[in-house]
């Protein structure tokens, strides 16, 4: 199990916890099973999360690994000029 | 193997020098085409009718004498762009931005548009057309919009993301929070707190070539869009969403761009132009007036911030919190969320807070502006901090120093920093030269930090090899400001071969696999990622293809300096082989060679500056000069420092004309009031000194030569920095920028008065 | 009704019909193929369409057409000798002094008819003998930079 944290925006959709716990070993696998868990992040997931692992933000790539004990933390897609 | 991005220290032949750029002749000879410099066939004028009332509902649009005009060869409204986003909210935003449906939300939104044979008929064209509008109040100020009696641009916009859900609508689209610790616990802790309001006005991205395209839609379903934009292959996919098209049946090319800084990003009034060409069925060019430009394209946020920070005698900040206000036009975005993230990014707190609110108003819908939403948060907070130093009688640098992020940080928007340049920055502030020269009579010098994060993201890049063993380099990102020459740099470093052996070029849509735009300062940073994995796929084919004229097996061939080296002893005898001899046989060992690479181009790091300044404050005027700049940023490896130098000077002067002139001036009655170059005063060659640079080097480890992005971080700190140096030239501080001359009086003015009372 | 009208145009008789409230920009762009000369603003603000007229520099979009009638245009297209370039040309190129490069036809117009008055400008004297053209990329520091080094190789020093 692995700790997820959440940035403001999809707190809510987890009643209101900073912190989620989820089993998983790939991107594409947690924001599955967020879903799942979690109905309300759909539509955040829909239109875009990055995944901070160890500080590393990822944008797009679900086939990436979550290794053991990293810090996961979930992060609005961001826009640049 | 061939795709491991991760950062190898090496030693450069090609990255790191400062060729001459491949479109240098082009541009100072007048032959390089940008957008209103192509031409189609037969192309029609075509023309944006545009609302001059801020807020109101169209009750009906009366096209029929326009239609009947001899020369008018299409007349639209939003009823030929009809809605196909199928539920994608930020397309939909899009297409209402790019032609109004129900009611207009700001002076300039468009609402119908002609296409005639000339200008002419197609500036009577619109004339004819009649609007009847019901014109409804309007709210520009971000303070006013959130107010619970605001006029409401939406009926349906209830809060997001707030405590409990809202019972009503409103102007606040969206509320978004960052941060960890215990605020309230923080300032407690401290032995000064200041909390202050900070404004910022609305700022254009001024790039001096206006939009422009030329569009041509055939029956068959099939279109060419020639277009100056940041992303050809994102104006594909809108303008494809939009107009209900095949995504491969339009085929977008990208001009040379005039500037962008963020506001070339998603279409404005590019699926118009196509939309008409299909009516017309002739292709329809149009070009934005300069007026268009700064009533109807995407300037930045507005901003409304209130920042409150505790320190400790000893200068440790024990505590940071900000609310931050981002007008956002009539549409939700993400700049609030953006400054809430960026804020306090540069410091290790043990408490932090940020909400970011996205305010809707009546002014046109806000774009991207070069490391978006981060100049206005952190001249508030750079401000603050610059206040605490001082009151506890320390340096505002040492100050900045103690309190600075490092590896292992949390930093204030969630994950834990890696291996950062803030702290390096502010010890080569310390040591910079500018920091002992002497300050003459009103002037104050100041210095602040910025942040900004960087993008990857997917990238598709091909290396040809020509008959003759030079190269070309295809790649998809746009070139804005010289990243041709360090594309080729990179690729010529990886084959081992020279700079002026490798061409690269833009190309369009039908050429490569989709590419994302040239924003987020990601252009060098993925393409040449891309490009180095598609060159390291090339030498994997000549190394077959040596294989194959030597008869031996390739698992005994190696590549070294741009040359095939049969590995050892019993090869004693066999002469390495040139790029140029492999090539050569090309015919006969398998056909054309060719690398190629299709990735998402992730790890791109983050970002960070520190800007020295010293400003003289006319105290007769109120006029601020800025007499001497200095940039320190972190470019991980600079490709070609030449132009890493440029955007370093160019960001710092956007941030001074932000800082001291340029503003978006609305009347009481919600039109802008200075769309044009004469009354939005962006900064000229006479008001600016040389701009130093000092590049630091700390390799970014998710890139194989250490690149990190450099295009925006540079704009973030002015603001701040300009800020500190008025204060301190008169001890007076300024909290709403521009600090343009009426500003400064009246501050100055205000500071007598107390001083007397 | 449209005049016509005969010119030179970088030392070459042009002859062109234009209605009488066409600008000399739009002129050059769209009659005579010179999109070298740029829109930037047509306010004349911002310098990118800058041309020098019988020896003086103007901002395109603030002359009309006819009255080019009998004079003497130059455009940036004008501004290399063959396949030499102009001092200015190659020290832009070389100094970085454009990104983007849409305003760098203006700015070497502009530079062009500042050296021919002023060979030894101060840093000052070019600063303000471009302040009437805008680049929103380099900051400036390398436009002056490359016109400083463009000067000093066209006094031979």
């Amino acid at each position: 199990m692995a700790d997820i944290h959440l940035w403001g925006a999809l707190r809510p959709a987890a009643g209101g916890a900073s912190v989620v716990q989820v089993e998983a070993k790939t991107i594409r696998e947690l924001f599955r099973k967020l879903e799942d868990a979690y109905p309300g992040m759909t539509p955040h997931l829909a239109r875009g999360v990055a995944v901070s692992i160890d500080g590393r933000i990822y944008r797009d790539s679900w086939e990436t690994m979550l290794p053991d004990g990293a810090e996961i933390y979930l992060l609005p897609r961001i826009q640049g000029g | 193997m061939p795709l491991d991005a991760s950062y190898h220290a090496k030693s450069f032949k090609s990255v790191g020098t400062r060729p001459l750029r491949p479109d240098g002749i082009d541009k100072v000879t007048g032959r390089a085409k940008y957008g209103a410099d192509h031409n189609m066939p037969g192309h029609l004028v075509g023309l944006i009718l545009r609302s001059p009332h801020a807020h109101a509902k169209i009750k009906r649009i009366d096209i029929s004498k326009a239609e009947k005009l001899a020369g008018v060869k299409a007349v639209l409204t939003a009823a030929d762009l009809p809605d196909l986003t199928n539920g994608d909210q930020g397309m939909f935003d899009i297409l209402d931005n790019c032609m109004a449906r129900t009611k207009v939300f700001y002076d300039g939104h468009a609402v119908a548009a002609v296409a005639a044979v000339d200008m002419a008929t197609a500036k009577q064209a619109l004339k004819l057309i009649k609007v009847d509008y019901q014109v409804l109040p309007h709210v520009t100020d971000v303070d006013e919009a959130v107010k619970p009696k605001a006029p409401l641009l939406h009926e349906k916009c209830f809060t997001e993301g707030g405590e409990s859900k809202p019972k009503n609508p409103s102007n606040v689209a969206k509320i978004t929070e960052f941060g960890h610790g215990d605020v309230e616990k923080g300032f407690a802790e401290a032995d000064i707190v200041i909390e202050r309001n900070f404004k910022t006005e609305q700022t254009h991205q001024g790039y001096i070539e206006p939009h422009a395209c030329v569009a041509s839609v055939s029956p068959d379903g099939t279109g060419e869009l020639w277009v100056c934009t940041q992303g050809h292959f994102v104006y594909r996919n809108h303008c494809a969403m939009l107009l209900g098209m095949d995504v491969s049946k339009l085929r977008v090319t990208s001009s040379e761009i005039g500037g962008g800084f963020g506001g070339k990003t998603h279409v404005w009034m590019e699926p118009v132009a196509l939309a008409l060409s299909r009516k017309a069925n002739r292709p329809v060019k149009i070009v934005m007036t300069r007026e268009e430009v700064f009533r109807a394209s995407g300037p930045t946020s507005a901003t409304s911030i209130d920042v409150k920070i505790g320190i400790r005698k000893d200068g440790t900040i024990t505590a940071g919190k900000a609310e931050l206000r981002y007008a956002s036009g009539p549409y939700l975005s993400m700049w609030g969320e953006l400054g809430a993230m960026t804020s306090f990014a540069c410091y290790d707190l043990k408490n932090v807070k940020t909400r970011g609110y996205e305010v809707l108003v009546n002014r046109p819908k806000s774009a991207a502006y070069r490391a978006p939403s981060a100049p206005m948060a952190a001249f508030a907070v750079e401000s603050v901090i610059d206040e605490l130093a001082k009151r506890i009688g320390k340096d505002p640098l040492e100050v900045r120093i103690q309190n600075a992020a490092k590896q292992g940080t949390r930093s204030s928007y969630g994950p834990v920093y890696g291996p950062i340049g803030i702290g390096p920055t502010l010890e080569a502030a310390r040591k910079h030269p500018h920091m002992k020269a002497p300050l003459g009579k009103n002037q104050g010098r100041g210095y602040a930090c910025g942040f900004w994060f960087n993008f990857g993201g997917q990238t598709c890049t091909d290396v040809n090899v020509g008959p003759d063993g030079t190269v070309t380099l295809t790649v998809g990102t746009v070139d804005v400001g010289g990243s041709r020459a360090s594309l080729a740099l990179c690729v010529a470093e990886e084959l081992g071969i020279p700079y002026d052996q490798v061409k690269c070029t833009v190309a369009d849509t039908g050429a490569l696999g989709h590419n994302d735009m040239t924003d987020g300062s990601r252009g060098t940073f993925s393409s040449s990622m891309a490009g180095i994995f598609a060159a390291r796929n090339t030498i994997e084919v000549l190394k077959e293809r040596a294989a194959k004229m030597w008869e031996i097996p390739v698992s005994d061939v190696a590549w070294e300096n741009g040359h095939a080296k049969a590995v050892g002893s019993k090869y004693g005898n066999l002469a390495p082989l040139s790029l140029k001899e492999i090539a050569a046989a090309a015919g006969n060992t398998g056909g054309p060679v060719a690398g190629h690479a299709e990735i998402v181009a992730d790890g791109a790091g983050v970002s960070f500056a520190t800007h020295i300044c010293d400003v003289e404050v006319d105290p007769e005027t109120g006029r601020s000069r800025v007499v001497r700049y200095t940039v320190i940023q972190d470019a991980g490896k600079a490709v070609h420092p030449t132009y890493v130098e440029g955007q370093y000077q160019g960001g710092a002067a956007q941030g001074i004309g932000w800082a001291l002139n340029e503003e978006y001036i609305y009347g009481k009655d919600g039109r802008l009031q200075n769309p044009g170059f004469l009354d939005y005063r962006i900064p000229v060659c006479s008001d600016l000194p040389m701009i130093d640079t000092q590049i630091l080097e700390i390799p970014n480890p998710n890139h194989p030569y250490g690149v990190r992005g450099v295009g925006e971080t540079s704009i973030v700190p002015p603001i701040a920095a300009i800020a500190n140096a008025v204060s301190n030239a008169f001890g007076v501080r300024m909290t709403h920028v521009p600090m343009s001359p009426p500003r400064v009086l009246k501050a100055l003015e205000a500071a007598k008065k107390t001083k007397k009372a | 009704m449209a005049v016509l009208v005969s010119t030179t145009v970088n030392g070459d008789h042009a002859e062109f019909a234009c209605e009488p409230n066409e600008t000399l920009l739009d002129v050059l762009r769209n009659r005579l193929a010179l999109t070298g000369v740029k829109e930037g603003c047509g306010t004349g603000d911002c310098g990118s369409c800058s041309v020098i007229l019988d020896g003086r520099l103007v901002c395109s979009c603030l002359v009309l057409g006819i009255e080019a009638e009998g004079r003497k245009v130059e455009t940036v297209e004008g501004m290399a000798h063959g396949a030499e370039l102009h001092p200015l040309q190659t020290k832009f190129i070389e100094h970085a002094a454009l990104q983007c490069g849409v305003c760098t036809p203006g700015f070497l117009m502009a530079a062009k008819a500042l050296l021919e008055k002023n060979p030894d400008p101060s840093e000052e004297e070019i600063r303000f003998g471009l302040a009437g053209n805008l680049c929103r990329c380099t900051g400036y520091d390398k436009i002056v930079r490359a016109v400083q080094d463009a000067a000093k190789v066209m006094r031979g020093a």
